[in-house]
């Protein structure tokens, strides 16, 4: 009952590569999702190896890119069009669904043998040792980055220490900033904006420098929470996300309200929200970083937002006062 | 992790060295190297504070040696699990839709 198995490409076209950086900036991603199932690369024999990823379409073109010259099998989980190591944690790249999409795609009358190579970050959601109990596979983790494979499987299947040990380089977490970003201006959020630029206005209409102190405070503080603290992440001071993010806030805030001519009061109050508005989003950042425990995180949700709602309460009063003060 | 360390002391990971069989899956599961062997073939918490709880030690632990509370280290799933009063949460956030606003499939390139 051998079926027609489609080929994959290894080379990504400019289609490819737009719609990569669409999903970058947070465009189409509800439009994700590639079709789950067996896939070719190259030539695969019956005993050539299978690979194992997710069907977000980010996923599914970088590691058909970087399994370029090898012929393996490629099977494409249904992990509703989300990453690997996203879905891994939601459960949805997991044991059953290895097990299910394997038999679903007639795996075993494609190839002879019984092994799935399973990317490394899946492992919090595929467990070896049920899928041997359930399905009789033998899964073998495999690199975390995909352009590893090729020397994963030239080494007959074994991983180095490098292979497993996952990395933030300073490219990786930029790439990470639109999507940050894109989701500080989103619905309802967009609305602080409107009214902080209101606000100023309501406050001091005497020129259009001073009227848009809050709403520049705003965005410097978004700016460095979302960019300036991903990009900077390893040398601002400290292990705490909030205390690196109020850091790059407060000099952002300080340096904008600066440039718009603000009296000391003013500068003080964009400083001060700023720093509480990128403590909140350079937070946020958490999520997108391989190396924060839910713990830690917890823990310092707790102590950080009192101190970022109590920045931006004072920085309202302090232009309130300099408001009265003329 | 080279360059970066987040909040020490926090991490729940516990192992019962009793357990421990030395098959050291553990080892080959964990992306920042939390467990190192042992000169009795078993493995040791080498380093707890680089642990992210991600639950992968665990998960693959067929001699249920490892226990932990796994989670993402999200600021924003744990601030929508004590809106909703559930258990944190990513859906609709960064990490993708939940599969009910999920859009159609489409064809690969």
């Amino acid at each position: 009952m051998s079926t027609v198995v489609p080929q994959v490409s290894s080379e990504l076209t400019w289609r490819d590569t737009l719609a990569r950086w669409a999903l970058r900036w947070d465009i189409g991603r509800s439009r994700g999702a590639v079709e789950p199932g067996l896939y070719r690369v190259g030539e695969p024999t019956p005993e050539s190896p299978v690979l194992v990823t997710a069907n977000y379409r980010m996923t599914f073109d970088l590691v058909r890119r970087d399994l370029g010259g090898l012929d393996v099998w490629l099977l494409v989980l249904d992990t509703n069009g989300v990453n690997v190591w996203c879905a891994a944690g939601k459960g949805t790249f997991g044991t059953k669904e290895l097990i299910v999409r394997a038999a679903k795609s007639n795996l075993s009358s494609h190839v002879t043998h019984r092994t799935l190579i399973v990317p490394q970050l899946g492992a919090t959601g595929v467990s070896a040792h049920e899928a041997r109990q359930l399905g009789d596979y033998r899964v073998v983790f495999g690199p975390i980055r995909s352009r590893d494979i090729p020397a994963f499987v030239a080494a007959g299947m074994k991983t180095t220490p490098e292979m497993r040990a996952v990395t933030f380089t300073f490219a990786e977490r930029l790439a990470l900033t639109p999507v940050e970003l894109v989701g500080t201006v989103k619905g309802w959020k967009l609305l602080i904006l409107l009214g902080l630029l209101a606000a100023g206005w309501l406050l001091d209409r005497s020129s259009l420098a001073t009227a848009s102190q809050p709403a520049a405070a705003y965005i410097a503080g978004v700016l460095a929470g979302g960019l300036l603290t991903p990009a900077l992440l390893p040398w601002l001071p400290g292990h705490s996300f909030s205390v690196k993010g109020a850091l790059a806030g407060a000099a952002a805030g300080a340096a904008a309200s600066l440039a718009l001519g603000s009296a000391p009061l003013g500068v003080a109050a964009g400083t001060l929200l700023a720093a509480g508005i990128a403590s909140f989003v350079g937070l946020n950042f958490t999520g997108a970083t391989p190396f924060t425990s839910p713990s830690g995180v917890e823990k310092e949700l707790r102590l950080a937002l009192p101190a970022q709602a109590a920045a931006a309460v004072i920085a309202g009063v302090l232009w309130i006062v300099q408001f009265f003060l003329g | 992790m080279r360059g970066f360390r987040y909040l020490s002391g926090v991490a729940s990971l516990k192992l019962d060295a009793e357990k421990c069989t030395g098959c050291r899956v553990c080892l080959s599961v964990c992306p920042h190297a939390v467990f190192a062997g042992t000169e009795d073939r078993r493995v040791r918490v080498a380093d707890l504070d680089a642990c992210m709880e991600c639950g992968a030690c665990a998960k693959n632990c067929a001699f249920g040696a490892i226990s932990l509370k796994p989670g993402v280290g999200c600021a924003e799933a744990i601030i929508n699990g004590w809106l909703r009063g559930t258990e944190p949460s990513c859906d609709d956030g960064c990490c993708g839709q939940a599969p009910a606003t999920r859009g159609d499939t489409a064809a690969p390139a």
